[in-house]
């Protein structure tokens, strides 16, 4: 019954979409304001169905009905609450109805608090969102209906994807999912601006505060995956320029472009434009991304879908979308009004090298992943492009990014004073030179460029300290004056180097685990023991432990300092899950500071001893506490006034601060 | 994200061991070292974008042990990948070598910079020959003041 009651909400969801998505344009069109005002309260109404049909589904996850058929397949009644629970979105079907969830939220937001927003603005922008509730809201209910049931029901489920039996499950979807959708209020906008064939800065300020939040979402979702594959897997790599990763990264590279120009749109009134076309772009992009996990076209673990059915299915959503919308957009960008000149030297001019870089950085990406399925289906040639290629070509893009960084929000707008701007950042240039020098003092025979990519990190970091010391004049007035300063800044500016900042912090974990990393491979019987870095780890011996729906066999290895202090156990396993014959690698990880060793187990050979893959990992967990930071600095930005939605504004602005913006 | 590689994981069963495995490593580390950057280079084909470094499939340990071979064998890098290449096809090659099939992915980087950058020149020229043009379109009126406005001060 319950997931009757889910599939039928699902379908009165649709409905409510397709009047959402025709009404409010019929109205917009006429200047009907009755039919345009239908749009706030349909979006709602659509959230709230399609939130009673995911809370159905989630009902039948957690009542283990196995007589639904995805039940069935995706979990086990042996499955902890929370796996019962996010196995939901562990499949195709699922992570399908948790899209549609965020995108209605989405809708709904916008309708619930969007009411500073110009009326026809709002109705075309809804009904826009409509459109694309109402395609994937056909794609679930005729190729991946989550509802469907089983005559014979049977007694036990076939259970999650082990891989997928991890706590990374509950947040990485989610985010990730919350990252793409949020790209669709953007593209939503983008579109209704479009249609109307007007825009003018204020539309970057309506449409910031949703682009900094599935920014933000999506900065915190591939830094959780890129956490999540590095324990899981067994080898301790954290990127491997996979098509999938690929996928999140290329909306992630469009999305910060956007977020990037759309200050200059705001600011300045200048690259509209351009803004609208990377809002398009950068939703396009999360709609690949969609196609490429969802349609089997690559085959991973991700593809669940093996139906080519759901394949066209999504490929004819995107053609209709990206093609509907780059379409509209050459017909009618060229009646939006450009404004707001500027020098080349200038914060626009360093922001319109921001997003040069950055969309060069994503065609690289793009071309990378989608080449070889290309010329496989062009000329049958199949070819691999790895990590090597990608190393080549996009890190040399985003390293010239990096060192201009520090300049951007050092140059005024308009006008801007490079040389200025250069011996604030003596500073910084000097605590860099100085983090290279250290490098190479010790460094035993490492790369030589790892200190330099140290110095690039440290010259990003202390360049975003350098801006908040030049705004708060820490230096120059008195303590107590540059503290009110710091108060008064705008926290958009907190954000900027905060953001920054954290950039920095991710490099230098980057380049400090590839080029100092060290790894050792042996086996091991109980008693032996291996060396790594300034550590010893003994082998006391393996041991059953019985879990909820698997077995451990772990073993036990105390780690020393080489001196011989004790600093605690590792205790690696391989899990094996009996309802489906598999078995994973469970690493063991111990912090020191933010390094990491690292130790995976093989399995035991017959002669009693156990393969180990040992590593330590310097400075490692600053590759994800930089993109924290990144996460953090967009909140402050988000927590900015000027865009804190229906706010209102006070009366008298504190005019004095303004002009340390 | 990147969970891929436990399909290689999920394919095999629990009898699988892991990637590089110790009685695969050569005596001789400057031979060694050499083995695990091309090993860094070269596809476990039955793998998802996995290389042979990596992998734990049968198939990444095989090649694992070849690639060694060759090496003792006294083969230059280019010589084992060039031995790999004509036994498996290009499809081994992480880094898909430059040819005429593979331009447009290797041009592309260069010429998105470079279309970019031009894009951007042009842009910038047009507009700085559009900003004189608009000044100087002031209504005779305009002009007077102007000038009058630049005789008071002078």
């Amino acid at each position: 019954m319950i997931a009757e009651i889910g599939h039928y909400a699902l379908m009165l969801a649709l409905g409510l979409a397709l009047i959402q998505g025709a009404m409010p344009i019929v109205g917009a069109r006429s200047g009907d304001p009755a039919l345009m005002s239908i749009a706030g309260p349909t979006a709602v109404a659509q959230f709230a169905f399609v939130a009673l049909s995911f809370a159905a589904l989630a009902a039948c996850y957690v009542s283990s009905d196995f007589s639904v058929l995805n039940v069935y397949e995706n979990s086990n009644s042996a499955m902890p609450l929370m796996y019962r629970l996010t196995s939901v979105w562990g499949n195709h079907e699922g992570s399908m109805m948790l899209w549609i969830l965020i995108l209605a939220f989405f809708g709904a937001l916008v309708a619930a608090f969007g009411t500073n927003l110009p009326v026809k603005l709002k109705a075309n922008a809804l009904a826009v969102q409509a459109w694309i509730a109402a395609a994937f809201q056909l794609f679930i209910l005729t190729t991946s209906n989550p509802f469907l049931r089983i005559v014979d029901a049977p007694l036990e489920g076939r259970d999650l994807n082990p891989v997928l039996q991890d706590p990374g499950l509950a947040f990485h979807p989610p985010l990730l999912y919350v990252g793409y959708v949020g790209f669709s209020i953007a593209f939503s906008f983008a579109i209704a601006a479009l249609l109307e064939g007007r825009i003018d800065a204020a539309w970057a300020r309506w449409v910031r505060p949703w682009v900094l939040v599935a920014w933000m979402c999506l900065t915190l979702g591939i830094a959780g995956g890129s956490y999540w594959a590095y324990y899981e897997l067994g080898w301790g790599g954290y990127w491997f320029w996979d098509p999938v990763e690929n996928a999140s990264l290329m909306p992630w590279l469009a999305g910060t472009a956007l977020l990037h120009s759309a200050v200059v749109m705001e600011k300045r009134g200048a690259l509209k434009v351009w803004t609208i076309l990377l809002a398009i772009l950068a939703f396009s992009l999360s709609l690949i991304g969609t196609f490429l996990v969802r349609s089997g076209v690559l085959t991973s673990v991700h593809a669940f879908a093996t139906d080519p059915r759901r394949g066209i299915f999504i490929l004819a959503i995107l053609v209709a979308f990206i093609g509907g919308a780059l379409a509209l957009y050459a017909w009618r960008a060229p009646l939006l009004k450009q404004g707001g000149l500027f020098a080349p030297i200038s914060r626009e001019g360093a922001l319109v090298l921001n997003n040069l870089f950055l969309t060069c950085a994503c065609a690289t990406v793009f071309v990378g992943t989608l080449y070889p399925l290309a010329l496989e289906a062009l000329t049958g040639a199949k070819i691999s492009v790895g990590p090597p290629f990608f190393n080549a070509t996009f890190v040399p893009l985003f390293l010239p990014l990096l060192l201009a960084m520090p300049f951007g929000p050092l140059l005024g707008w308009k006008r801007g004073d490079l040389l200025g701007a250069a011996q604030r950042l003596v500073a910084a240039a000097i605590i860099a030179a100085i983090g290279i020098a250290a490098g190479f003092a010790l460094q035993h025979g490492g790369p030589v460029l790892a200190p330099f990519g140290v110095g690039l990190a440290i010259f990003v970091m202390a360049g975003a300290l350098i801006d908040i010391a030049e705004r708060t004049m820490i230096l120059r007035v008195p303590f107590g004056a540059a503290l009110r300063r710091a108060a008064g800044l705008p926290r958009s500016a907190w954000g900027t180097a905060v953001a920054h900042f954290g950039i920095g912090v991710t490099l230098l974990g980057i380049v400090a685990v590839t080029a100092w990393g060290s790894e050792r491979i042996a086996s091991v019987r109980p008693g032996g023991t291996i060396d790594i870095a300034h550590y010893r780890l003994s082998f006391d011996g393996l041991f059953n432990r019985p879990g909820p729906n698997y077995r451990d066999v772990v073993g036990r290895f105390t780690v020393r300092r080489t001196n011989g202090d004790l600093l605690g156990v590792m205790e690696p396993s391989r899990r094996t899950f009996p309802s489906r014959n598999m078995a994973t690698t469970e690493a063991a990880l111990m912090r020191r500071g933010v390094s990491q060793l690292y130790l995976s187990l093989g399995d035991p050979n017959p002669d009693g001893s156990v393969p180990v893959r040992l590593y330590f990992k310097p400075q490692v967990l600053l590759i994800w506490l930089g993109a924290l930071i990144m996460f953090v600095g967009g909140g402050l930005s988000l927590s900015d006034r000027r865009l804190r939605i229906g706010a209102p504004r006070p009366a008298k602005a504190s005019v004095a601060l303004q002009a340390a913006e | 994200m990147s969970l891929f590689a436990g399909f290689c994981l999920l394919l095999l069963s629990s009898t699988q061991l892991l990637a590089v495995e110790s009685n695969e490593i050569l005596t001789d580390p400057a031979l060694e070292a050499r083995a695990r950057s091309l090993s860094k280079e070269l596809r476990c084909m039955v793998c998802q974008n996995q290389s042979i470094d990596d992998s734990e499939a049968p198939l990444a340990h095989d090649l694992r042990v070849l690639v060694r071979e060759r090496l003792k064998a006294g083969d230059s890098d280019a010589q084992v990948l060039n031995f790999l290449v004509a036994r498996y096809g290009e499809f081994v090659l992480l880094r898909p070598p430059l040819a005429w099939h593979t331009a447009a992915l290797w041009g592309l980087p260069p010429a998105a910079l470079f279309i970019g950058v031009m894009a951007i020149v042009l842009v910038v020229r047009r507009r700085g020959s559009a900003a004189p043009a608009e000044a100087a379109n002031l209504t005779a009126a305009e002009e007077a003041r102007l000038s009058k406005l630049l005789r008071d001060k002078g």
